[in-house]
């Protein structure tokens, strides 16, 4: 595999508190990699050291066959970087940020400003002041400015956090785009579907350490299928009532009920509502959908992605 | 048109500035509002008259009368109470009091640490002595002349240029700095392949053309308002102040150079700045203090800014006879430049 990125061993300490503790990666060229956890996972920290800002305290990290410590001249004019919630300069307009950003990559192959306000639908901003932007413009000029210098690599740490739903989509949009023009992005998330709908594939972090990695299909079948019935009972029933149950493959509490993984919903689910008439019950719950990686980290952990 | 980085910073800096009200009135209109405040309060009202009161009694309003004679003079005939009182609350510096009976000593009755008493007692004694008969054997003729940049607000003026100078340098360019840092501005421009020094260098750049206006602005106004002029050399004044804000603007760096949020770098600016304005001589001279203090207060960048400044502004003098004061500021600007860039920190 041509790695873009390869990650091994890496350590971040900062005083007694384990930020990332040994963690290995390997993104390939033209790949679109998650990294996926809580808020404190190590996620922003991880990036940060990718991008060259912070120095790791052990392990060794290879952004495009090069280190940091060796040329970081060369590999900031090949990475591209929207930080987490970047505040840029409050009273340049977006062309002028633009303008500014692009002198940095003088002598190399950036983006015409107007290529890159058009396709970042600031066209019609560009004479706003960047503090006078929307939350959803201002992420996108972010956005933009990290692609200025026509990056081999983009990271992106949290991109559509603290944004309304349209935002959120529409900033999707410009990465799927990206990752179909070859680019190899980096993101964070702790949202799972935003992986799901953009990654090839998702490294899922916890407390510094990868505790599942792969594509989010290959995730969702591992932690136990892709269909799930949540289903609750009046009056309640023991986890017992369902064993034997036909494509059941496991079964877990949820609340007041369970939440049972199945395969071939067309023949589990006639089977479980046979079995919910033989013990007489009635279902005031009964819910069958696709799992995502929230699942996936509930089965992982133990625990919600929001819940800290 | 797309110049280089460096330039491209500068420019950013320079608009951003411009399109923000507050910063254009306290880099330019706050000096001009103190000008104005303390050239008026500490305006020259002409020579002062002494205030003598003459105790009422035998012989009081021959002695009155005698004083009145002098245009230097006002005089009061008062009763002892009121005088003891009103000498108390200044507003009398010498009670004369005639003698009961004749041939008996005049007595002056004054506070010899106040100078305008001993002042008072010469010329009220002289015009006695005079009016009983004395006669000066030699002839006088008084010459009297104003010298040139003697007043107060002549004074002042330059070391106002001073304060907003090191105000640009630390409320424009280290509190900014500070603030893009908190803002992790700083650390999205240290993603980029910009240099680094280039950013650092844009406030001297930015420097570079707001320092001739300030300059320009600052002794305009003076000159048109109080007649304040530059009796040296405009453009060693301009150089000087060009070195001056460089000196500042390094102090300005290394305050901002670790500082993390904007309470920090309050802080240390006020810590920087305040003790200067008083040390330094802006408002009023610095050898009022101890003269064991004077070998550390001239080494202070804003007090060799101002003895140079003023030198030339008021005296006339040469920059190249400022040697010390040149010598201390470019030692300043040298040692925080290098110092701020070292420990700078960008994330």
């Amino acid at each position: 595999m041509d790695a873009a990125i390869r990650i091994e061993g890496l350590v971040k300490r900062y005083g007694d508190v384990v930020a990332v503790d040994g963690l290995d990666l390997e993104v390939a060229r033209g790949e679109c990699f998650g990294l996926l956890g809580p808020n404190g996972a190590g996620k922003t920290t991880t990036v940060e050291i990718l991008e060259g800002l912070l120095a790791p305290t052990g392990g060794t990290v290879e952004v495009l066959g090069r280190r940091w410590a060796r040329e970081p001249l060369e590999l900031r004019a090949r990475i591209g970087v929207a930080l987490q919630e970047t505040k840029l300069f409050d009273r340049l307009t977006v062309e002028e940020t633009l303008r500014l950003f692009r002198t940095f990559y003088a002598g190399r192959a950036a983006l015409s400003v107007e290529t890159l306000l058009e396709e970042m639908q600031l066209g019609e901003k560009r004479a706003t002041w960047v503090m006078k932007l929307s939350g959803g413009q201002r992420q996108r000029l972010a956005v933009a400015l990290g692609l200025i210098g026509d990056p081999e690599v983009l990271f992106l740490d949290e991109p559509t956090t603290g944004l309304d739903p349209q935002s959120r989509r529409a900033l999707w949009d410009t990465i799927a785009a990206l990752r179909a023009r070859g680019k190899t992005v980096v993101l964070t998330t702790h949202y799972m579907d935003e992986a799901e709908r953009l990654c090839d594939r998702v490294a899922i972090v916890d407390h510094g350490k990868r505790i599942a990695l792969g594509t989010p299909a290959e995730l969702i079948d591992q932690s136990g299928g892709q269909h799930l019935v949540e289903l609750s009972t009046d009056p309640a029933l023991p986890a017992e009532a369902f064993a034997g149950l036909q494509g059941l493959r496991a079964i877990r509490v949820q609340g007041d009920g369970f939440v049972l993984s199945i395969d071939e919903p067309h023949v589990a689910l006639p089977a479980l509502i046979a079995r919910l008439g033989e013990r007489g019950v009635r279902p005031t719950r009964l819910v069958s959908r696709t799992a995502t990686l929230d699942d996936v980290f509930l089965a992982l952990t133990g625990r919600t992605l929001r819940e800290d | 048109m797309t110049g280089g980085p460096l330039w491209a910073l500068s420019a950013a800096r320079i608009k951003q500035f411009l399109r923000e009200p507050g910063a254009l009135f306290w880099t330019f209109g706050f000096p001009l509002l103190i000008t104005v405040a303390l050239g008026i309060a500490f305006r020259n009202q002409g020579p002062t008259k002494s205030q003598i009161a003459v105790l009422e009694g035998p012989g009081a309003t021959t002695v009155a009368a005698t004083l009145a004679d002098d245009s230097g003079i006002v005089v009061t005939i008062v009763d002892p109470e009121r005088a003891a009182k009103r000498l108390g609350a200044g507003e009398v510096v010498l009670i004369v009091v005639p003698p009961a009976t004749p041939g008996a000593p005049f007595v002056y009755r004054y506070d010899p640490s106040r100078p305008d008493a001993l002042a008072a007692r010469r010329l009220v004694d002289e015009r006695l002595q005079r009016g009983a008969g004395r006669r000066d054997p030699l002839s006088i003729r008084d010459e009297t002349v104003v010298a040139r940049g003697s007043r107060y607000v002549d004074w002042l003026v330059p070391g106002l240029l001073g304060m907003q100078l090191l105000n640009g340098a630390m409320w424009g360019a280290a509190f900014n700095i500070v603030n893009a840092r908190q803002r992790k501005l700083l650390k999205r421009l240290a993603a980029t392949p910009m240099r680094r020094s280039d950013y650092l260098l844009s406030f001297r750049v930015s420097g570079l053309v707001f320092v001739p206006i300030q300059v320009l602005v600052l002794f305009a106004f003076a000159h048109l308002t109080f007649g304040v002029t530059i009796h040296g050399s405009p453009v060693a004044a301009l150089a000087l102040a060009l070195l001056g804000s460089w000196s500042f603007a390094g102090l300005g760096l290394l305050c901002a150079s670790r500082a993390q949020n904007s309470e920090t770098a309050n802080g240390l600016i006020n810590l920087i700045t305040l003790p200067m304005m008083v040390l330094s001589g802006v408002f009023f001279s610095s050898s009022r203090f101890p003269a064991i203090l004077q070998p550390a207060i001239r080494l202070l960048p804003m007090s060799a800014f101002n003895e140079a400044l003023r030198h030339v502004v008021n005296d006339g003098a040469s920059i190249f006879s400022q040697g010390f004061p040149l010598a201390v500021l470019v030692g300043w600007a040298l040692c925080t430049s290098v110092l701020a860039v070292r420990i700078f920190r960008w994330t």
